[in-house]
């Protein structure tokens, strides 16, 4: 394919453990090849190189959970042509949300001798809720080959191929003995987003939901199977309070638990 | 009078955001600081009420560049608070993971974040063009790591299998096979890395450190030991807090860890350094002779004051890691069970390991349960950044008349011969202490 100029590639970075991002530097094979295709025009993480925007695709890693950052998203927004939020921390909040249900300044003040010094906002949200978005990758992390797909399917403008259905199918494809049914493990995969390879049931334990919930999923269902495996009321409570714990259906169900 | 200032607003090739800045008044330098601006994350405060099983998974999300050594220090600490001991071929393949995660972070570090620097480059990818064939053995060492601990751990970040007791799932002797072939050629290839980091140009630049790093009687340390420095320091890790403290500062989001002068509650203890540099000063003698030898015609003798040039002790690391791995492979016999049994119980309990990065403690009270109460983590980068601070001083102080763009740079390397990882720093909460 003949372009007349190369796409710029921006990874921008808010609250989050850096992992997501990461997930292009661990494409040992394929990143250079990728740096072949794109000018990496924004990537701290990886290069002190900053080609100035627009940019025609920007990554974005992590939460929003100070004031500044909600400016600078928008900031981001502006610069750029297509933006893909990657990972539960840009797509749910992340694991740092678990602030959103509690009193923020009780919160600080347990855990901050000086709160003075601290600027956070009360809660840790998606990007979604402050800029438009065109396209989520799930995850915590995010499959390292999703992201090529989608980097891919940007080049090539093409909608991304990311399923969206549960990680049971996943489950079975690799034909990997149902945890639940076989050991009684409670597991989330039913209502849990597809991507990871169904890795947990592979290994011998439940799924924990790192990639937040499916399409229309059945969580109040999947909760009584729970029950009936003797999960108590705050192993479900926790369960859905996890890395994607803001995200509607899994607050949803969680919130029917809270005491 | 003139007066200048050195500003990286964003400093890259660090993991997260950080920013520096230098004052400069005629031929001295008045003020240094690392800022760290990467948003809290509060962990230490939601892992109260959550159960013990989960604080693996959990603080693993704290970094994604060393998610392995989050968990090791969890399970670690509830251990020690649970009484469970394990050992035996468990206690190897928790090396085994940890030398994957070690190879993966140093060869990542080395290659991509630390040598450009070296050799005048923006990035790995703008030194691909001049130097494919040792980028390529750089990324493919690195894969040799994430292999190990996606064989063992079920992908490289956030790994899953790793569980207070043990894992969830062992391997079979069969299965870890594939694995030992690719460590041969990473063998050779961390050997060629030690050769090729030791022809790079250092700057003139010796310090007098506290070293600090975990030391073990038999191994280099990985997850086991006594807390020691190079200045007297010899403790139980269940002693942490007796001997640390960490106070708030104003321009970081980040605790400064620092060691309290004993006998004293004064807060402006000793910086101290820890990572690769304090490991090998501390454990030379532990190397793998390979490791050894290959450190010696390098030109590295066994004491190494020259932060720049931990970028070489990265790389003896790395050969050792993949020494380890070698040898925990051809020892290995698949456990009977995947875990030691634990039951929960009232308690304390303490946990210390050599993240790539350095020391990272952790501290849970859990009830009857096992409901975590309380929580605190240090991770390496809160200890290092006093020594770091120190460092960027005596190195603008040495190098004042260089012009600005060559001093900023060479601040920023300075900055990146710890490897901070700034999301990691940035998650600690928990301040006692005031400073004004
Ligand atoms: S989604 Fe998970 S892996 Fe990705 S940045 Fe957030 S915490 Fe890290
Ligand atoms: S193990 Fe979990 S994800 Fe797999 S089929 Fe069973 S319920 Fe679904
Ligand atoms: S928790 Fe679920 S979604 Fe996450 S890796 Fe395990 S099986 Fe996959």
């Amino acid at each position: 394919m003949t372009r007349k100029r190369k796409p710029k590639l921006a990874v921008w970075k808010f609250a989050s453990c850096d992992g997501c991002q990461l997930s292009l530097l661990d494409c040992e094979d394929e990143l250079l090849t990728v740096a072949d295709e794109v000018e990496i025009a924004y990537f701290l993480e990886a290069s002190r190189a900053v080609v100035k925007g627009p940019y025609d695709l920007s990554l974005v890693e992590g939460s929003i959970t100070t004031p500044l950052d909600i400016r600078r998203i928008q900031q981001v927004r502006q610069a750029s042509k297509f933006l893909v939020t990657i990972g539960a921390c840009a797509t749910a909040g992340g694991i740092q949300a678990l602030r959103n249900f509690k009193d923020i300044n009780e919160f600080i003040s347990v855990v901050y001798a000086r709160p003075e010094y601290i600027e956070t906002l009360d809660k840790s949200t998606p990007i979604a809720n402050h800029v438009f978005v065109d396209f989520e990758l799930r995850g915590c992390p995010i499959n390292k080959k999703q992201l090529v797909e989608v980097i891919s399917a940007f080049l090539q403008e093409r909608k991304p191929n990311t399923p969206a259905h549960s990680v049971c199918i996943e489950c079975k494809l690799r034909g990997t003995v149902c945890v639940m049914v076989a050991h009684g493990t409670p597991c989330l995969g039913p209502i849990t987003h597809t991507g990871c390879g169904a890795i947990c049931p592979a290994y011998y334990r439940g799924c924990y939901g790192c990639f937040g919930p499916m399409e229309t999923p059945n969580t109040a269902s999947l909760s009584a199977w729970w029950s009936r495996l003797g999960a108590k009321e705050q192993d479900i409570l926790r369960v859905f309070r996890g890395f994607n714990a803001y995200a509607e259906a899994f607050r949803k169900e969680s919130e029917v638990h809270e005491k | 009078m003139k007066s200048r200032t050195i500003k990286v607003d964003y400093l890259a090739r660090v993991e997260g955001e950080g920013a520096l800045y230098v004052k400069i008044k005629n031929t001295t330098v008045v003020d240094v600081k690392l800022k760290i601006f990467e948003p809290p994350r509060f962990f230490e405060a939601f892992l109260r009420g959550r159960a013990f099983t989960e604080a693996p998974d959990i603080t693993a999300r704290i970094c994604g560049i060393c998610p392995i050594a989050y968990q090791m220090s969890a399970v670690h600490a509830m251990e020690d608070a649970l009484g469970v001991v394990v050992d035996g071929q468990l206690r190897a393949l928790r090396r085994l993971i940890y030398c994957g995660e070690w190879i993966e972070s140093h060869s990542l570090h080395v290659y991509m974040l630390h040598a450009p620097d070296f050799l005048g480059y923006e990035s790995a990818i703008h030194m691909a063009r001049d130097y494919p064939e040792i980028v390529q053995r750089g990324l493919q060492l690195k894969k040799v790591g994430n292999e190990i601990v996606t064989h063992l751990g079920g992908r490289e970040i956030h790994p899953i299998n790793v569980r207070v007791g043990g894992f969830y799932k062992v391997p079979t002797k069969q299965e870890l096979k594939p694995l030992a072939e690719r460590l041969k050629w990473a063998r050779n290839a961390a050997f060629e890395t030690v050769r090729w980091t030791a022809t790079l140009p250092f700057p003139e630049f010796e310090q007098d450190y506290e070293f600090v790093a975990l030391q073990h009687p038999e191994e280099y340390p990985f997850n086991e030991g006594r807390l020691v420095s190079n200045k007297g320091l010899d403790i139980a890790i269940r002693n942490y807090d007796d001997y640390f403290v960490e106070e708030h500062v104003p321009h970081s989001n980040a605790l400064h860890s620092v060691l309290k002068e004993q006998g004293s509650d004064n807060l402006t203890g000793r910086p101290y350094l820890v990572g690769p540099l304090a490991r090998y000063n501390l454990n030379f003698h532990r190397l793998s002779p390979l490791a050894q030898d290959a450190a010696r015609s390098a030109g590295l003798s066994p004491v190494c004051r020259n932060p720049f040039q931990s970028i070489i002790v990265r790389s003896v690391e790395i050969l050792y890691a993949c020494d380890e791995a070698l040898r925990i492979i051809q020892e290995y016999e698949p456990p009977e069970k995947p875990a030691v049994e634990v039951q929960p119980r009232a308690a304390t309990g303490y946990g210390c390991t050599e993240a790539p990065r350095g020391i990272l403690y952790h501290r849970y009270r859990i009830d009857d349960d096992g409901t975590i109460l309380d929580a605190k983590i240090v991770p390496p980068t809160s200890q290092n950044q006093k020594i770091i601070e120190r460092d960027l001083y005596q190195f603008v102080s040495k190098n004042i008349e260089l012009p600005k763009q060559k001093l900023t740079q060479q601040c920023e390397q300075t900055i990146r011969n710890y490897d901070p990882c700034i999301s990691c720093a940035t998650h600690f909460l928990k301040l006692n202490i005031e400073q004004e």
